[in-house]
C-alpha cells in the first residue's frame, strides 16, 4: 500500500514537471516567433525595394516614384560623428575617474547621475536640447541633432567601459604601482592598454544605438531631403526618414521606409553583434 | 619531500651576514608603525629592524597583518581606498612617511613581488622586465634595454629557460616562471630592497625551492623581506625571522624578531614556541 | 613617542604633477555628466515654470487640453488624456509581456540544452538593440491592420459579451488604438525584461539548486522553491526597467496609438495619446509661449515617472547582481 502511494505521488510529481517544462517551451517559442516575424517582415518588405538609387539619390518630390535617401545615410553618419566626438572622451573619462580614482561623495553622486541619465526616455533628451540651444542658439541643425545623441551615448559608454574597467585584476594596478608608477601611468598604458578592445566595444555599442534614435531627432535636427553637409542646418538621419515616410500617404515612400528600417536595423545589428562577438571571446582569451 | 623532524636539520649552523655593497646602507628602521583599513586598524606598535644583506622572513598566523606590514615598508597599503598608516618606517635615516615625500619615488627603490604572479598580459616577457624602466625613467638605447634584460633574467636563472621567447606574451610562460618574471621586473629597476608577499603560495614545491635558491643569491645586492606562511620556507630560507599575531585583545603585533635559528630554536616568547612547534606538528 | 598620521584617510594625496593634472582632467569630465543632469532639471523647471504657475495641480487632474482659443473653449492645458494614456499602455504591456519573458528567460537559463539556449540569448540580446521605430513600422503597417480586421472584432466577440470587462471593448475596431499601443509596448519591452531576469537567474548560487536536486527534486519543484524564491526581486526589478522603458517610449507607439483623441474612455480600442507620443506630435506646433510651456512640462513628468521607476528597478536588481565587481575587492 504505502509503496503505491510512493509511485503515484511520484507520477504525479514527474507529470507537473513535464507540464511545467512544455508550458515554458511554448513562451519561449512565441517569443521567439514574435520577434522572429518581425525581422522577417522587415526583411520581406525591405529588401525588394532595396536598389543602387536608394543608396545614392535623394528623395524626389512630393508623389513622383523613384529616388533614395541618400542625404539620410550622409545626415546620420555625420551626426554619429559629431556626437561621438562630444561623447567619447566624456564617457570614457568619467568611467576611468569613477573606477580608478572615485571612492569619495562626488564619484557616487556621478555615478548615480549616469544611471539616471542611462535611462531618461529619450524624447525628454530632444525637449531639453530643443529648450537649450534649438529655440535661441543654433535652430533646427545638425549640432543640435549630434549634441542630443551624444547626450544619450555618455551614459552608456560610460557604464559599459565601467564594468570592463572593473574586470581588470587589481594585481596589474599593484604591479605597475610598485614599479614606481604615478597613477596616471598605470591607467593610461597598464590598465587601459589591457582591456583597450572593451573600451572600444562598449564605443561601438553606444553608436549603434545612437544610429537608430529618432525622437529627439524630431525636436533637434528636424530632417532635411536635400543632401546637407553643413551641421549648422536642419539634417536628415535615417530614423527621421524611417519615420516621415511611414505616416506619410503614398506607397513609394512606405516601400522606401520600409528598406531604409532593414539598412538601418543591418547596420546596428552588424554593429552590435561584433560588439557582442568580440566582448565574449576577449572575456574568454583574458580568463 | 622528507619528513622534517626538527628545525635544526632545516637551518645551517651559522648565519653569516653576506658581503654588503654599500656598507651598512640599505637598512630599514620601523617605529611604532600602525595600519588602519578606514576605521578597522590592522597592526600597532611595530618595531622592527631590517638590517642589509640579509633574508628577513615575517611569519604569523593568518590574519595577523604580515602583508599589511610589507606593505606599509613601500607604501602600497595606502593604495586601498581608506588605508592609512602611523608611525615611522626609515630606509637609510630618511623617514619615507615624511610629509612632502612622495611614494611613486619611494617604490622606485624598494621593490615588490606579489602572491600571485602579475606580468602585464599586454606585454612580451621582454617587455615585462623592462616595464618598470619605460613607464617610468628616461628612454634608452636598444642594446641598454638588451643588457638589462638579459641581466635581470640571468639574476632570476630565467635566461636559459626563455631565451628563445622573448617575445611571447608575459603570460604564457609557467606559474613559477612567471613569479621569477617579477621578480625580474622588480629588479631590472635596480631597487635597494626587495618586498616579497607570499610569493611562492600559487607555486609547486619545485617552482618553490628555485625561488628560495634565486633569493638566496640576490641577498647580496638587495635588502630582502619575505612573507611567508610556510614556516619551513622561513626556516630555510631567512637570516633573521619576525614573529607577528594578533588575538582578541590585540590586532597585529610583533611577538619578537631575531636570527631565525634563535626564533625556532629557542624561542622567548611562549606564543612563538607554541606557534612553531603547532605549524611543525 | 611621537605619532604622526602619514596619509590621511580617504584622501588620494597624489604627488607625481602628472596625476594631478589627470586626476584633474577625470573629474572635469566626470562633472560634465553631472551638469547635463543638472541643466535638465533646472532647465526644464524653468521652461514650465509658466505653465506650472497657471495651471498648478490641474495640469495633472484636468483633461482639457485645448491649445487654441475658441469661442466655446478658453486656453487650457490638463494632461491627464496623455497620463491615462501612458498608465494603460504600460501597464498594458507590463501585463502581456512579463510572463512571456520570465517563461522565456526560465525555458534559457534552466531548461533548454546549451546548443539552443545560447543562441536564442544571442537573439534577444540583439533584438534589444533594434531601433524603436523599426517596432514602429512594423506596428503601423502590420499589427493596426491586424488587430483591426481579427483580433479586435474577435476580442468584441468573446470578452465584449461579458458584463464589465465588455467596455474595455466598446466601439469599432480602429486599429489605431490604445490596445495596439500597448501590444507593441509589450513587444518593445519583451527583450529588456527577458535579458535581464534571464542574468538574475543566472545568478542563483548552483549549490543552492544541486542541493535540491540531491534530495530528488524534479527540476520544476527547484524552480519554484530554490531559484524563484531567490530571484523574486530581481525579476520584479527587470519589469520595473521594462515599465520604465515602456512610459518613456515614444516612437513605436506614436506611430500605432492613433493621437486623435483626448477622451477618457473606459474602452481599449480608443485612439488616444501618451505623454511621450503627445510631445512628439505637438512640439512643433506650440507656437505660443504657454503652450511650449505646457509641453516642456509634460517632459518634465516623463522624467519623474521615469526616473522613479528606473530608481526602484535599480534597487531591486542591485541586491542581486551588483554585489561583486568591485575594483578594490
Amino acid at each position: 500500500m504505502h509503496e503505491q502511494a510512493e509511485t503515484r505521488r511520484f507520477a504525479r510529481r514527474r507529470a507537473s514537471n513535464l507540464m511545467s517544462l512544455l508550458f515554458v517551451v511554448l513562451l519561449a517559442s512565441l517569443s521567439v516567433a514574435i520577434l522572429l516575424v518581425i525581422v522577417g517582415h522587415i526583411f520581406a518588405n525591405g529588401l525588394s525595394s532595396l536598389t543602387l538609387d536608394f543608396f545614392t539619390k535623394i528623395p524626389k518630390p512630393y508623389g513622383e516614384d523613384g529616388g533614395g535617401i541618400a542625404q539620410a545615410i550622409v545626415g546620420t553618419i555625420e551626426m554619429l560623428l559629431l556626437a561621438g566626438l562630444m561623447a567619447i572622451p566624456v564617457g570614457v573619462a568619467t568611467a576611468i575617474y569613477l573606477v580608478e580614482f572615485g571612492s569619495g561623495r562626488f564619484a557616487k553622486t556621478v555615478g548615480f547621475a549616469i544611471e539616471l541619465l542611462a535611462e531618461l526616455p529619450s524624447i525628454v533628451v530632444g525637449v531639453f536640447v530643443w529648450a537649450l540651444l534649438v529655440r535661441n542658439v543654433t535652430g533646427y541643425s545638425g549640432i543640435a541633432g549630434s549634441t542630443a545623441l551624444a547626450i544619450i551615448m555618455i551614459p552608456i559608454i560610460a557604464r559599459s567601459v565601467e564594468e570592463i574597467l572593473k574586470l581588470v585584476p587589481n594585481g596589474l594596478r599593484e604591479a605597475a604601482l610598485a614599479l614606481g608608477t604615478p597613477r596616471w601611468k598605470v591607467v593610461l598604458f597598464v590598465v587601459v592598454p589591457t582591456v583597450l578592445p572593451g573600451i572600444l566595444t562598449g564605443i561601438m555599442l553606444s553608436l549603434a544605438r545612437a544610429a537608430g534614435e529618432t525622437a529627439p531627432l524630431l525636436l533637434t535636427s528636424l530632417g532635411n531631403n536635400f543632401f546637407n553637409f553643413n551641421l549648422q542646418k536642419p539634417m536628415a538621419a535615417m530614423p527621421l526618414q524611417i519615420y516621415n515616410y511611414a505616416v506619410s500617404p503614398y506607397d513609394d515612400w512606405h516601400r522606401k521606409a520600409w528598406a531604409s528600417t532593414l539598412v538601418l536595423i543591418a547596420i546596428v545589428a552588424i554593429m552590435s553583434g561584433a560588439v557582442k562577438f568580440l566582448t565574449r571571446r576577449w572575456k574568454h582569451e583574458s580568463n | 619531500m622528507n619528513p622534517i623532524r626538527s628545525f635544526a636539520d632545516l637551518i645551517p649552523d651559522a648565519v653569516p651576514a653576506a658581503e654588503s655593497r654599500q656598507g651598512a646602507e640599505r637598512s630599514i628602521a620601523i617605529r611604532g608603525l600602525a595600519a588602519y583599513y578606514g576605521k578597522h586598524k590592522a597592526i600597532e606598535g611595530i618595531d622592527l629592524d631590517i638590517g642589509p644583506g640579509v633574508i628577513t622572513a615575517i611569519i604569523g598566523p593568518s590574519g595577523c597583518g604580515k602583508s599589511t606590514l610589507i606593505r606599509c615598508i613601500n607604501r602600497m597599503h595606502e593604495v586601498i581606498a581608506g588605508a592609512y598608516a602611523t608611525g615611522s618606517v626609515t630606509l637609510d635615516g630618511t623617514d619615507i612617511y615624511t610629509p612632502g615625500s612622495d611614494p611613486v619615488q619611494i617604490r622606485r627603490r624598494i621593490g615588490m613581488v606579489f602572491q600571485k604572479p602579475n606580468p602585464f598580459p599586454t606585454r612580451t616577457v621582454y617587455e615585462n622586465v623592462i616595464a618598470g624602466l619605460r613607464l617610468n625613467l628616461p628612454r634608452k638605447s636598444k642594446a641598454d634595454y638588451d643588457e638589462v634584460v638579459e641581466r635581470s633574467l640571468r639574476s632570476v636563472a630565467l635566461w636559459d629557460e626563455v631565451k628563445d621567447k622573448l617575445h611571447d606574451a608575459g603570460t604564457a610562460l609557467s606559474g613559477g616562471q612567471q613569479q621569477r618574471l617579477c621578480i625580474a621586473r622588480a629588479i631590472a629597476i635596480k631597487p635597494e630592497v626587495l618586498l616579497l608577499d607570499e610569493p611562492c603560495s600559487a607555486l609547486d614545491p619545485t617552482a618553490t625551492l628555485k625561488i628560495e635558491d634565486l633569493l638566496f643569491s640576490l641577498k647580496i645586492d638587495y635588502t630582502i623581506v619575505i612573507v611567508t606562511h610556510n614556516m619551513q620556507q622561513a626556516a630555510r630560507a631567512s637570516d633573521r625571522t619576525a614573529f607577528l599575531m594578533a588575538d582578541e585583545n590585540h590586532v597585529g603585533h610583533l611577538v619578537e624578531a631575531g636570527p631565525t635559528r634563535e626564533i625556532f630554536l629557542k624561542p622567548k616568547d611562549s606564543r612563538t614556541e607554541d606557534y612553531i612547534s603547532g605549524r611543525l606538528g | 613617542m611621537t605619532l604622526k598620521t602619514t596619509a590621511a584617510p580617504g584622501s588620494q594625496k597624489v604627488g607625481d604633477p602628472g596625476d594631478r593634472v589627470f586626476s584633474f582632467i577625470l573629474r572635469a569630465a566626470s562633472s560634465i555628466v553631472l551638469l547635463i543632469l543638472i541643466a535638465f532639471i533646472v532647465l526644464l523647471v524653468i521652461d514650465s515654470r509658466e505653465s506650472i504657475s497657471r495651471f498648478g495641480l490641474s495640469f495633472l487632474s484636468s483633461s482639457k487640453w485645448n491649445p487654441v482659443e475658441t469661442e466655446i473653449n478658453k486656453i487650457a492645458f490638463g494632461a491627464l488624456p496623455f497620463i491615462f494614456g501612458t498608465v494603460v499602455t504600460s501597464l498594458l504591456a507590463l501585463i502581456l509581456a512579463t510572463p512571456l519573458a520570465i517563461g522565456s528567460a526560465i525555458f534559457v537559463s534552466e531548461y533548454s540544452p546549451p546548443w539552443i539556449g545560447k543562441p536564442v540569448a544571442f537573439i534577444i540580446e540583439l533584438l534589444v538593440a533594434i531601433p524603436s521605430v523599426a517596432y514602429g513600422i512594423w506596428g503601423l503597417f502590420v499589427l493596426v491592420p491586424l488587430m483591426r480586421d481579427v483580433v479586435e472584432p474577435f476580442l468584441q466577440s468573446t470578452l465584449g459579451k461579458i458584463p464589465v470587462i465588455g467596455l474595455l471593448f466598446v466601439g469599432p475596431p480602429m486599429g489605431q488604438d490604445l490596445l495596439t499601443g500597448g501590444v507593441v509596448l509589450a513587444i518593445m519591452i519583451l527583450p529588456t525584461i527577458l535579458s535581464l531576469s534571464r542574468e538574475v537567474i543566472a545568478q542563483v548560487p548552483r549549490l543552492q539548486k544541486e542541493g535540491m536536486l540531491a534530495l530528488g527534486a524534479t527540476r520544476w519543484e527547484v524552480l519554484t522553491k530554490a531559484v524563484l524564491p531567490y530571484a523574486r526581486p530581481g525579476i520584479i526589478g527587470a519589469s520595473m526597467l521594462g515599465l520604465a522603458r515602456a512610459i518613456g517610449e515614444t516612437m513605436a507607439v506614436t506611430m500605432v496609438i492613433g493621437n486623435s483623441s483626448t477622451k477618457i474612455t473606459p474602452s481599449l480600442l480608443t485612439p488616444g495619446y501618451t505623454i511621450s507620443s503627445a510631445i512628439a506630435n505637438q512640439f512643433t506646433e506650440a507656437d505660443s509661449p504657454i503652450y511650449f510651456s505646457a509641453i516642456v512640462e509634460l517632459g518634465l513628468v516623463l522624467l519623474i515617472v521615469a526616473s522613479v521607476f528606473n530608481i526602484l528597478s535599480r534597487i531591486l536588481v542591485m541586491r542581486l547582481v551588483g554585489k561583486g565587481g568591485g575594483s578594490h575587492a
